[in-house]
């Protein structure tokens, strides 16, 4: 099947005051009909940059290059006023925190379906109808009533189900959830991750998850793009990864996931921080930090993607558990 | 609603009181005897002393105070020391000058200041940004009183376009009271523009960057869309405050051009009223621009909750 969204090669450098900040630095990923699609990584290693870029909301201080192709249509090339009615058509937005991204001054309904408006002409009447039907949709109590009010009288949990409603209003084929949980407390959480697999069950829209949460990965994602300072280290089916995670980046990653059952024992980390966007190593971005540190190619040469087993890639030349212990 | 308004006028009332006070006290620190003026140089001694038990300066302050008080309740400010009319009359007809002058200039601001600030703070950094930025400089630091005088000679003097100063009622000639008002209003409109450009540019930059703002480009909204519908609705609450702080001071007349402009309104009636030592003229005036004010607040308050239907008023 196409792919709804395919990135190629996409790089995202940022003018700084420092000199050029490599925010991505070559990545491809696709994510196909009713996919799930998971971007993980730290704060800074460029996932949501590469989503932003290739929808075109990076900032105007970025320099994007690379191809992007939305449903087979080639978006590098078309003008502004043509991307932006493709992206506002075709993709649905849900950002990190419901309690900046809604506008105070307009009232849910007239901000779920101006998208609508915009793209499919809905008249203003109609829109009205079809804003109740979106809030009915995600699960908002009394919506004939919650229509027309401010998001100020909404709950966290509730504006981010108004966000979610909003990102569907034209039935997109690709939703992007840009860390979706991260602001809400955790059993709101649980049922936002809960109501956009069921949308996404319902709908068939395809899902890029921005998150650094791997346990929301396992759950609800298809595949998984590992990230670190600009680059993916490792992608592929979700359970493969999970299983045999191959880059010591994923291992360590994994490692680092509190695990309740182990009552008060201290948490493990990853020693380290990743090197800046204005100063990339040549080699391997995680070597300084590497528990295996294979040998001199890792610092000075840069690995590339391998496959490891079925649409299974890593970035490294030492890719665990090393062959021998595979089998 | 109608509860928010009562109880603001009620306070309202309250603050008019203190400022009768605080206007009476202050001229009695006033050097310099009203009566004294009003008879020039020569006059006897008993027709001083009659005049001043006519106004009652015989009595004492407090007994003053409360019968301005008490007289001022009923609508009569006195009577002018100088012509012997009622205050509330002399006031009352300066007021068309003034509101005229005063709205005129405001519009004028808001017609320069809102397309310059908006596209300034679109296209920061730009050069219609940097031309922005030179003419609000240029517009709060340059005196209001030179570029007046450099008007009327360009546009009264050298092209003759334009009356250099006088006042048509706008009831009377709407026409002439145009060339007449362009000028003055146009001069205190300048300045007024240029602190305007700048605070419309810095909340429009402030909005701009908002999570929200990118919520609705992520939408594929066109710009204008963006900008109108959901940048400029929310950097529009704070601008409503300073143009209603300028248009209130406006209110209070602007007296330098005024005066330059031989504009009949308040703030020239108050330079006259302090240099004859008219207290009664000044008391009304002074007390009718404080009305003013607290109007102008009231409206705010109440422009502020529709702007926002996060503030409710109750």
């Amino acid at each position: 099947m196409k792919p709804v969204l395919a990135v190629e090669d996409l790089t995202v450098t940022i003018g700084t005051r420092r000199g050029p900040a490599h925010a991505v630095a070559g990545v491809d990923w696709a994510v196909r009909p009713g996919e799930t699609l998971a971007l993980v990584g730290e704060s800074g290693s460029g996932k949501s940059m590469s989503v932003l870029a290739a929808t075109g909301l990076a900032p105007r201080t970025a320099r994007v290059a690379g191809r992007v192709h939305l449903l087979g249509t080639e978006l590098t090339g078309l003008g502004e006023d043509r991307r932006r009615q493709l992206r506002g058509r075709h993709i649905g937005f849900v950002f990190q925190d419901p309690m900046t991204s809604l506008n105070p001054v307009l009232t849910v309904g007239r901000q779920v379906t101006e998208a609508a408006e915009e793209h499919l002409g809905l008249t203003r009447r109609a829109a009205r109808s079809r804003a109740v039907e979106l809030l009915e949709l995600v699960g908002i109590p009394s919506a004939g009533q919650r229509v027309d009010a401010y998001p100020h009288q909404f709950s966290g949990g509730m504006r981010q189900r108004v966000v979610i409603a909003m990102a569907l209003a034209c039935e997109p084929d690709l939703l992007i959830a840009d860390e979706p949980t991260t602001a809400l407390d955790v059993t709101t959480q649980a049922q936002i991750v809960e109501l956009v697999a069921d949308l996404q069950r319902r709908l068939g829209t395809a899902v890029v998850w921005i998150t650094h949460d791997l346990g929301v990965v396992a759950g609800i994602a298809d595949t998984v793009a590992v990230m670190y300072a600009g680059r993916i280290l490792e992608q592929g089916p979700v359970d493969a990864v999970f299983a045999t995670p191959s880059h010591p980046y994923t291992g360590a990653l994994l490692a680092a996931r509190p695990d309740p059952a182990a009552g008060g024992a201290e948490l493990v980390t990853i020693a380290g921080a990743p090197p800046s966007p204005l100063d990339l190593p040549a080699g391997c971005a995680f070597w300084p930090r590497c528990p295996v540190r294979g040998d001199a190619r890792c610092e000075h040469e840069l690995p590339p993607l391998v496959p490891v087993s079925a649409g299974h890639q890593v970035r490294t030349f030492y890719p665990q558990p090393s062959d021998g212990e595979r089998q | 609603m109608a509860r928010f308004v009562i109880r603001r006028l009620l306070q309202s009332a309250v603050v008019l009181l203190g400022v009768t006070l605080v206007v009476f006290l202050l001229l009695q620190l006033v050097p310099g005897d009203p009566v004294r003026v009003a008879l020039g140089t020569r006059f006897d001694p008993q027709t001083y002393e009659a005049l001043r038990a006519r106004a009652g300066l015989d009595q004492p302050l407090v007994a003053q105070y409360f019968d301005y008080l008490r007289r001022a309740l009923t609508g009569d400010l006195g009577v002018s020391f100088r012509s012997g009319r009622p205050v509330t009359a002399i006031v009352l007809e300066r007021l068309p000058a003034t509101l005229s002058l005063a709205v005129t200039a405001v519009v004028f601001a808001m017609a320069i200041a809102f397309p310059l600030g908006i596209v300034s703070a679109i296209r920061s950094g730009s050069l219609v940004d940097h031309a922005a930025r030179v003419f609000s400089q240029f517009g709060v630091s340059v005196p209001d009183f030179w570029m007046g005088i450099m008007g009327i000679l360009l546009f009264s003097g050298v092209l003759g376009w334009l009356p250099p100063s006088g006042y048509v009622a706008l009831t009377e000639d709407p026409g002439r009271w145009a060339s007449h008002v362009a000028l003055p209003a146009a001069t205190v409109g300048l300045v007024t523009a240029s602190i305007l450009t700048r605070f419309i540019r810095s909340s429009m930059l402030e909005v701009l960057s908002e999570d929200y703002v990118r919520t609705a480009e992520a939408k594929g909204l066109r710009t204008r869309v963006v900008v109108l519908r959901h940048v400029l609705r929310n950097a529009l609450i704070p601008v409503v405050t300073v143009v209603a702080v300028q248009l209130a001071s406006l209110l209070g007349g602007v007296i330098v051009i005024e005066v330059l402009f031989a504009w009949p309104g308040i703030g020239r009636l108050t330079y006259d009223a302090v240099a004859a030592r008219d207290y009664p003229v000044l008391q009304g005036a002074v007390l009718l621009v404080a009305a003013l004010f607290l109007l102008v607040n009231l409206l705010v308050d109440i422009l502020y909750a529709r702007l926002d239907p996060r503030i409710t008023v109750k």
